[in-house]
């Protein structure tokens, strides 16, 4: 018994992984006095892979049988790889057990297609539906949304699950003609528009009336794969805004494309774009929680980040005109635009500032990255930027720092 | 002059109380049972005295606001040496000082009090995150921790809320208590049987073990080897934890 759910979960969570988003957070939840679990807004790890990815959530397929053959997925129908299908009430077993021991927050469920979108998307919510009457979970469940289940299903999902989250992965339409010619754009986003509809005018409800049900609270999120097609990050991040704009996505996940196929319509990558994955989370970050412009970020001259050196810090060389910064007197957006200088670091500067002039040591002591931020500041002391600005200078210098130290921290263990 | 005090956070509030009433600048705060004799000449001893306590809590509250006196208690929890005189000169401060000094970040004790409770909130999440609960056969799911810090006080609000419909237990096998809850209270708790570090096989229900071994068939397949970062792992997982985690 235990041996074949042990082959299921092998087979079905190592199809699920490259289904990169594994957030617990965003959504409130409370627990009933006899119920099991709860989400408190802030996701927590519960473990990392050994790549470093945090696992918050059981995250597999309800099967990898798909009708479908996209040349990304590993699991499209042309593809040789084992099959299997978890039944209903295993999934449900599997996620209240691993839950009461307190290894995850909750379930991420997908799916392979198989026969059609409805009868996927049935068992789906299916299973969030036993998991949250029967078994009075109250942990986070995000549910894959399929494009073409029916507009009762995708309601019904959204009464049960934290998250639901279509996937684009494709970042363009006609590459995805060109990898998955069976798929289109219109078909990913109608779900998601009927999504977002539903998510604001629940929300509204909400707010005049109190016994409303709660629908996604979550929000909806989606993916882009990086590097398996030609767009370059202007595309990407254009596209990421779009959706964060138009269908009010909570999240856009980038996954830096691994070469899982051989298939002749994807390139052949040694390893996958880490580091491109890595500046787009990063501009991502600055578009949602830094007052950053996209067209600040990427342009016509500059259609890619940099990736030697993350956005900010891009941004901030392209526009010498701007800098240095007054700690003692830029306000909040502007200080939050220094390189090094974060959300939390720059609510500290504006809180301490009152009490007095700062000074480069109170920065330090408050946990800026002093040796990024020092370029683009000026603190109480008298300014001696001595090294004038000059962009490409100080990009080297930067650049040089960080590998003295890189490669003084390898000569230890020679 | 020294004071010393029952070990308690309302005892060392109400040692901070006796200084100011009766106005002699500590110069050392200590536990009583950790006192040695012989440098200070001879140390005040104040008991605990609620009602003290209160006052330079609501003293505290009034100038600062609850969340300075929640510094306190965390940075108190925190167990390291000297942090007795670091909140007695929180205290000082306050009183001293005519505005709110909770974010005056300028202030290196504000500073080293918030530094402090960063620490504390995050092993708090840690615990959130690794302790990891064994089903027992009489029904009982057992977790052991080790925490740097005295975080036991801190981790009921989560765990009661998430899971109040069966009985569990967080034993801290360094300082030899426990949190135990059954439906729908819980208690502090010492036991006779923990002076192991691990819990015994054959407590554990064949359940148990099964879902235990299918958790690290679920950890062993979400890896992904063309991406592996073991730096990175680390960062995220101490060593200290890992062995309490069923599945690495």
């Amino acid at each position: 018994m235990i041996e074949r759910i042990d082959e299921k979960l092998a087979i079905l969570a190592d199809a699920a992984k490259y289904d990169v988003s594994c957030a617990s957070s965003g959504s409130y939840r409370k627990n009933s006095k006899d119920g099991l679990g709860n989400s408190q807004g802030m996701g927590i790890c519960h473990t990392y892979t050994q790549d470093g990815r945090c696992v918050s959530l059981l995250k597999i397929l309800l099967t990898n049988y798909c009708i479908f053959d996209c040349a990304y997925c590993v699991s499209r129908r042309s593809n040789d790889v084992k099959r299997a299908a978890f039944t209903v009430q295993e999934v449900v077993n599997l996620t209240i057990n691993f839950y009461q021991r307190n290894y995850i927050e909750g379930l991420f469920l997908s799916s392979g297609i198989f026969k059609n979108a409805d009868y996927t998307m049935e068992r789906l919510v299916r299973i969030a539906k036993k998991l949250r009457t029967e078994h009075k979970f109250n942990g986070y469940i995000h549910l894959k949304a399929i494009p073409g289940a029916s507009d009762e299903l995708m309601h019904e999902a959204g009464l049960h699950a934290d998250r639901l989250s279509v996937n684009l992965e494709i970042p363009s339409e006609e590459s995805l003609k060109k990898v998955a010619p069976e798929k289109d754009y219109a078909s990913a986003y109608q779900p998601m528009n009927y999504l977002a509809e539903s998510i604001t005018g629940y929300q509204e409800e909400k707010k005049t009336l109190r016994s409303a049900p709660t629908f996604a609270p979550g929000g909806q999120s989606t993916q882009l794969v990086v590097g398996a097609t030609p767009e370059n990050d202007y595309r990407i991040l254009h596209l990421a805004n779009s959706l964060y704009q138009h269908q009010q996505l909570r999240r856009v996940y980038y996954s830096g494309y691994v070469p899982i196929s051989n298939d002749q319509r994807l390139p052949m990558l040694h390893s996958p774009p880490l580091v491109r994955e890595n500046r787009l989370y990063q501009a991502d970050w600055l578009l949602r929680f830094y007052g950053f412009d996209v067209n600040e970020l990427v342009d016509d001259q500059h259609p890619d980040l940099d990736q030697e050196v993350d956005p900010k810090l891009g941004y901030a060389l392209r526009h010498p005109e701007q800098f240095p910064v007054d700690v003692n007197t830029a306000p909040y957006e502007l200080i939050l635009r220094i390189p090094g200088i974060g959300v939390k670091s720059a609510q500290k500067i504006v809180q301490a500032r009152r009490f007095g002039k700062l000074r480069a040591e109170h920065l330090r002591k408050i946990g800026i990255v002093w040796k990024r931020a020092r370029y683009f500041l000026i603190t109480a002391e008298p300014d001696f930027r001595w090294l004038g600005f000059d962009p490409d200078h100080l990009k080297q210098r930067i650049l040089s720092e960080r590998s003295r130290k890189h490669s003084s921290q390898l000569a230890l263990f020679k | 002059m020294t004071f010393t005090y029952d070990g308690s956070f309302e005892g060392l509030l109400s040692a901070i109380f006796e200084s100011f009433r009766i106005k002699a600048a500590a110069e050392e705060i200590v536990e009583e049972s950790s006192f040695q004799p012989g440098l200070f000449g001879n140390p005040v001893f104040v008991p605990s005295n609620r009602a003290q306590s209160q006052r330079v809590k609501a003293g505290l509250s009034q100038r600062c606001g609850p969340k300075a006196v929640e510094m306190l208690y965390h940075a108190f929890l925190s167990e390291q040496p000297q942090v007795e005189m670091l909140i007695y000169r929180f205290v000082k401060l306050t009183v001293s000082s005519p505005e709110n000094i909770l974010d005056n970040f300028r202030e290196p004790v504000v500073l080293q009090l918030h530094r402090i409770q960063k620490q504390i909130h995050r092993e708090v999440h840690r615990m959130h995150a690794f302790v990891r609960f064994q089903q027992t056969e009489d029904g009982l799911f057992i977790a052991l921790i080790t925490p740097d810090f005295n975080v036991l006080p801190l981790l009921p609000p989560h765990f009661t809320e998430r899971y109040p419909a069966f009985r569990w237990l967080i034993y801290d096998a360094k300082r030899k208590y426990g949190l135990y809850y059954e439906p729908h209270q819980y208690h502090f708790v010492t036991l006779s049987f923990a002076q192991q570090r691990t819990i015994s096989e054959e407590l554990l229900t064949t359940a148990e073990k099964d879902y235990q071994q299918l958790w690290q068939t679920y950890f062993r397949s979400v890896d992904i080897p063309e991406r592996r970062n073991l730096k990175l792992h680390l960062q995220h997982v101490p060593k200290r934890f890992l062995k309490y985690l069923v599945e690495i």
